[in-house]
């Protein structure tokens, strides 16, 4: 295996494992102010991933700093084609990341609702655009010779990746809903398992509609045969035993279950698109791939070095992390959001 | 509009902005950390309850700092994507590494300090603050390379028509950086410093909690005290490598339009008449540039003009000097903010030691205000980093009117920047909303830990999860 093809995994990696994280932060920041009926309720789902979401977020960070080191065309061509809708997420990312901060800070009903709402579309939507971006990378965008993206942002606006856009929506609320069954206890706990099992049926059908389009008119679910169409099936039917279980009150199965749904179903898009790491509607020729986009042999061995030595250190104080956080929430913790 | 100009725009405002949080964060991690080692040592409250005071400020600052960071990072695809083809092999791996070293660590490590207290034993929590503050420091020198590199190009070949990383070595000694990160380093330390005491002089002069702020005055005053002294000779440090490797940054904050004589005099005031290539005034003191430039009272410096036939010479046709009433102007705000931090730091320092800092009221009046100091001289040291390279930007490599994004239209550039600069703006009033309304308040007692337990609670000990 090369160093481009290496590369290749690891960002994938850094990309499933933000939509895998980040995702149920998500989820948790959209249904909170929902889901609780008063504010001590609403603060127990916010400190579910009240430790996490910051180190979640790093997962995007250190993916775009990887993209920008291995492959400085594919970062190029990405944020600059992708612009505006980068614009909508990083202003929701900014508004999300403080809206944590700010919302406990002081004890008055107006400036709480004010940062929930903020909270919650800085929740909304990013999953949309995520899904939006998805969808466009698996049915090419119109890249040109110099690797630039012409045209104008409403072309990310087609049908595909409205229904891709909708589709990650619920998936990041269905998973978010598990998150917080596995975190909270009783009343709160019992609501969400409620709630999960309403919008199941959205986010199976949703999810559904994406993988049979995307295999119509994408080629990348089978761009290495038939067989890998799997990946996307088996996404799907993880998906249905996960809201089965949520049924059962098996809540640690279903999370792992809505987890594994998105591990498949992100990962199934990036190996189908490899070798490309972007594919250009306008020629094959265009397309960039893990050669035509990479950085010399050089920078990759040199960060190939750095990021073996220091992953092993980031997955374990990680799961570290979520292991000294292991306890549930209740009702009459102390809470610091 | 031009998009270069929209784009140099929200390059300088997001990196202004995201630069205010930046240094509060490196130095009130450190100074909280100090606190909390009081703390576990010495075991009393006071100590404990000061840094849960001071973390409530840090959190609050922290969490700009990271958002808007995102966008620093994301901003060079965005706007810059020809910049970013061009040196995304020596320049992307530093931003690589500052997110897999830096960031994982400061941003896990802040979740188990905050939500830690009761969790974690005395020691891994105070191990968590550290490893944030080391996290922030770690951050810092990251990005300071990858900046050195766009001042200093080392450690790179040319290859397919992009500069490609050959020396990893050469990127991480890059002598630009050891000069730069110093000085960022402690220019850092002293912000957060003086934050602290600031905030803390205005509440001892209302006699708010006596006891546990002029113990934080004493910890903070004397970090900054000593940073500030210390920053004199990386910054002086920093000046004689910049007349080295980058001549025509200095000239121009020196505004030297001709080639000095021999010594070379130091000017204090000028009437910088930048479209005929003179100084209309000049205030000057002989023999002080060579002393600065070379630490001995001989020595002429290289006036831009000289430098412009040179640059011309070598690079082609063009404009080679910076904006030169700017860069001057900057130039001196900033050393001058530095010298008042050093007097302020000092005297409240020795005034501490003699117990008498309750009782003069002046200097407790003016420490408050004393914490723009570092804000003005951190924005002009960048200004002058910044612009004092233009037009490249990378050194002698690529000019920043070729930088830019061809794929974005100016409408797109002009609708982030005002949509960016707004949301900037939101932050930045919230921010002084809650950091005064936090320190107003009289009586902090709240911020002990009101331990919550319940002995009927069936959950406690036997995890069951699922």
């Amino acid at each position: 295996m090369s160093l481009n093809e290496f590369w290749f995994i690891l960002i994938t990696i850094l990309f499933v494992g933000f939509f895998v994280l980040e995702g149920f932060d998500f989820g948790v920041g959209i249904v909170s102010r929902f889901l609780g009926k008063n504010d001590q309720e609403k603060r127990v789902y916010i400190n579910t991933i009240g430790p996490f979401w910051d180190a979640n977020e790093v997962w995007l960070i250190t993916a775009g700093g990887a993209m920008f080191a291995a492959y400085p065309h594919w970062y190029a061509t990405m944020f600059s084609g992708f612009y505006i809708p980068l614009v909508f997420m990083l202003l929701a990312l900014i508004l999300r990341g403080v809206s944590f901060e700010f919302r406990g800070k002081v004890e008055n009903d107006k400036w709480k609702n004010t940062w929930d709402w903020a909270m919650f579309i800085g929740s909304f939507l990013p999953p949309i655009l995520w899904g939006v971006v998805l969808a466009n990378f698996m049915i090419g965008m119109p890249i040109n010779q110099d690797k630039e993206m012409v045209g104008s942002f409403l072309q990310f606006l087609n049908p595909f990746a409205l229904l891709g856009g909708m589709m990650f929506l619920m998936l990041t609320i269905t998973h978010g809903l598990q998150f917080i069954t596995i975190r909270t206890t009783g009343e709160l706990q019992e609501r969400a398992r409620q709630l999960g099992r309403k919008v199941a049926p959205i986010t199976i059908i949703l999810f559904l509609a994406f993988i049979v389009v995307g295999y119509i008119i994408s080629d990348v679910f089978t761009f290495h045969g038939q067989t890998f169409m799997v990946l996307p099936i088996l996404a799907w039917i993880s998906l249905l035993f996960a809201n089965l279980y949520n049924t059962q009150k098996l809540d640690l199965n279903a999370f792992g279950l809505t987890s594994i749904t998105i591990i498949l179903l992100t990962g199934s898009i990036f190996i189908g698109m490899f070798p490309r790491v972007m594919i250009s509607s306008i020629s094959d020729a265009y397309s960039l791939t893990v050669y035509n986009a990479a950085s010399g042999a050089y920078t990759l061995k040199v960060m190939t070095y750095f990021s073996l030595t220091l992953l092993p250190f980031v997955l374990g104080y990680t799961i570290w992390s979520y292991y000294v956080f292991r306890k549930r929430i209740k009702k009459n913790d102390e809470l610091e959001y | 509009m031009d998009p270069l100009i929209i784009a140099r725009l929200q390059f300088a405002s997001t990196t202004i902005f995201h630069y205010f949080f930046v240094p509060v964060s490196i130095g009130l991690a450190f100074t909280i950390a100090v606190m909390q080692t009081l703390y576990v040592i010495k075991g009393k409250e006071v100590y404990k309850k000061m840094t849960k005071f001071w973390a409530v400020l840090f959190l609050i600052n922290f969490a700009v700092g990271v958002v808007t960071g995102i966008l620093q990072e994301f901003q060079f695809g965005m706007n810059w994507s020809t910049y970013s083809r061009f040196v995304g092999d020596v320049f992307g791996p530093s931003l690589a590494i500052e997110g897999l070293l830096a960031f994982f660590m400061e941003s896990t490590f802040i979740g188990l300090w905050v939500f830690g207290w009761n969790r974690l034993s005395k020691k891994l929590h105070l191990a968590s603050i550290w490893l944030v503050s080391i996290g922030t420091i770690l951050s810092a020198f990251w990005i300071l390379s990858a900046n050195s590199f766009m001042q200093n190009p080392v450690g790179f070949e040319f290859a397919d028509g992009r500069a490609q990383m050959n020396n990893f070595g050469a990127i991480l000694t890059n002598p630009h950086l050891w000069a730069q990160f110093p000085h960022v380093l402690l220019t850092s330390l002293a912000t957060g410093a003086f934050v602290i005491a600031g905030i803390s002089a205005w509440k001892i002069a209302r006699k708010h909690d006596l006891d546990m702020f002029k113990r934080s005055f004493r910890i903070s005053i004397t970090i900054g005290a000593v940073a500030a002294f210390a920053i004199l000779f990386t910054g002086h440090w920093q000046a004689q490598y910049l007349v080295e490797s980058q001549p025509m940054k200095m000239a121009a904050a020196e505004a030297l339009w001709e080639t000095s004589e021999d010594p070379a005099p130091f000017t204090v005031y000028a009437t910088v008449n930048p479209d005929d290539k003179v100084n209309d005034f000049e205030i000057q003191i002989p023999y002080l540039l060579s002393f600065l430039s070379f630490n001995q009272f001989s020595g002429s410096l290289e006036g831009m003009n000289q430098l412009q036939e040179m640059y011309e010479e070598k690079y082609g046709p063009g404009d080679y000097i910076p904006p030169v009433t700017t860069l001057f102007w900057v130039f001196r705000f900033m050393t001058g903010a530095g010298g008042v931090m050093l007097l302020l730091g000092f005297y409240g320092m020795y005034s501490t030691r003699r117990g008498m800092l309750p009782e003069n009221k002046f200097y407790l009046k003016m420490m408050p205000f004393a914490i723009a100091l570092p804000f003005i001289a951190n924005t002009c040291g960048w200004i002058l980093t910044e612009m004092g390279r233009q037009p490249w930007v990378v050194f002698g490599l690529m000019k920043t009117e070729d930088a830019v994004s061809p794929s974005v239209t100016a409408n797109e550039m002009l609708f982030s920047l005002i949509a960016f600069t707004t949301m900037y703006s939101i932050l930045a009033i919230v921010t002084i909303y809650l950091f005064v309304r936090h320190i107003k308040k009289e009586n902090h007692d709240e911020f002990e830990p009101s331990v919550a337990q319940d002995p009927f609670d069936e959950e406690r000990g036997a995890e069951h999860v699922s």
